[in-house]
């Protein structure tokens, strides 16, 4: 049986504020049990630094399921640490080694200013959401449920899609900090189904020159995004996207 | 970065096609032949200014597209994972194709500036070959001392080695940036990408290594 709890040193990227220019910070912690999560761990370090009257670690979280996409941090230069498919906090220490040196890190990226420590503002997903990530609904009744009726393969291509939480691992661990697995993601959930196709040019059109605007950087394929993201989205999705924005720039109108 | 990137794939095909000719074991003749129709085709002459001017294109998007993308992470991260989720190649375009630049630089200084503006060149007398009845440039023996010594193979060698790097992203990435890399035909797409990328540059390599040793 491996160990049951940890010692480590933690190197955290601490940071006043947006201004700060911000550095590295080493702590030590004893006695982590393996069976936590990586945010319990957290928390442990700031009780402790709470006790030696330090500011503990300002970190985002939320629902810690795995699903609100809140929690964030780059662990060990990944994001959302080791584990594929997991958000950080279902990340759990026992894939760590005892006496490892963990380095954390918010997400790096120019549209993602950090705001302190390990937060970082992800507004910029929001933006993008705003431009066009949505369908407009008109006041009335509530249509049926199952009145349109949608092919099997698109319904899970596009629930595939949709379940991207926006919580910023692919501009991350992006060598470009590229947004396009996020916005492939919303712009497919809508481009595979029936209620999405009135506006369907002009959302992609809106998407990707609100991306641009805001500063993420350019696909180039290198599919590190897809092996990160917490929820599995393929850049499958990329494509779908680059078809969907030519297609829009060729042709306008919806 | 993807249409540029696609002629010029396309290009190598029709440019490795004419090379294979220099293995013809004719003395050249194949070649010299090929060299006089590609030099005094209109049709293929518009397509070489294409060409070089895709090239530039080629060149300069990615001047762009790298700044642009550094500018979107102005600050690295501090650490290093023990396994990185991407292809090395993948990752590093930019280093390989300046490295082909450099390699193209060396290869049209050797041959196409040679063919075009070099002086005292060989030539093949008139009649020498069926049906040409007047002097042509013996392109093989130029080729064939270029490949004589060891360094000039050699750079040649690695040259295809990166051109290969470069094209095994390459190929796939510019179907998916032209939205076809869909997951019906993405695995075939990637075959041939593979196929492709080790294929053509072995072939390229292939010329200079045999000519050498046959000098040798």
């Amino acid at each position: 049986m491996s160990k049951e709890s940890l010692n480590l040193t933690l190197k955290v990227w601490r940071q006043k504020g947006s201004k700060d220019k911000g550095k590295f910070e080493t702590y030590k912690l004893k006695d982590v049990s393996t069976h936590a999560s990586f945010l319990e761990m957290m928390d442990v370090l700031n009780e402790s630094l709470i006790s030696e009257q330090k500011e503990p670690v300002a970190f985002d979280h939320d629902c810690r399921e795995g699903i609100c996409g809140m929690c964030s941090m780059y662990i060990n230069g990944r994001a959302h640490g080791p584990q594929r498919g997991t958000t950080t906090c279902q990340l759990h220490m026992r894939h760590f080694e005892d006496g490892e040196t963990i380095t954390i890190e918010p997400w790096r990226a120019a549209p993602f200013p950090v705001l302190k420590d390990l937060v970082v503002d992800r507004s910029a997903f929001d933006k993008i959401q705003q431009a066009g990530g949505y369908v407009s609904v008109n006041t009335g009744n509530a249509p049926d449920g199952n009145a349109v009726p949608i092919p099997k393969e698109n319904a899970d291509e596009a629930f595939n899609a949709a379940a991207c939480i926006g919580c910023g691992a692919c501009v991350a661990a992006c060598k470009n900090a590229s947004a396009m697995l996020f916005v492939s993601a919303k712009v497919s959930q809508y481009a595979l189904l029936p209620q999405g196709q009135p506006e369907r040019k002009e959302r992609v059109g809106k998407m990707v020159a609100k991306m641009d605007e805001l500063g993420f950087g350019n696909c180039t394929n290198t599919g590190a995004c897809e092996a990160e993201c917490p929820k599995g989205i393929s850049i499958t999705n990329i494509a779908r996207l680059n078809r969907e924005y030519l297609g829009a720039m060729l042709g306008p109108g919806n | 970065m993807a249409l540029t990137g696609l002629f010029l794939i396309l290009f190598l095909v029709i440019h490795l096609i004419g090379n294979l000719q220099l293995l013809a074991g004719d003395g050249g003749e194949a070649f010299n032949r090929y060299s006089y129709f590609m030099a005094n085709n209109g049709l293929i002459q518009l397509v070489s200014k294409l060409n070089f001017a895709f090239i530039v294109l080629h060149v300069i998007y990615s001047i762009w597209l790298t700044r642009t993308n550094a500018a979107a992470r102005p600050i690295a991260y501090g650490g290093k994972p023990k396994n990185v989720q991407s292809n090395w190649n993948s990752r590093n375009m930019g280093i390989l194709g300046t490295l082909i630049l450099l390699f193209l630089i060396v290869h049209l200084k050797s041959f196409w500036f040679e063919f075009k503006f070099g002086t005292g060149l060989p030539m093949i007398e008139a009649g020498t070959y069926d049906g040409l009845n007047f002097a042509v440039l013996d392109a093989y023996t130029v080729v064939a001392s270029a490949y004589s010594t060891l360094p000039y193979m050699l750079i040649y060698v690695v040259g295809m080695l990166v051109l290969s790097f470069h094209l095994y992203h390459g190929f796939q990435s510019a179907f998916q940036t032209l939205g076809l890399g869909f997951s019906s035909y993405k695995k075939l797409i990637e075959v041939i990408g593979v196929v492709y990328a080790v294929i053509v540059p072995l072939l390229f390599a292939i010329i200079p290594v045999v000519m050498y040793l046959q000098q040798a």
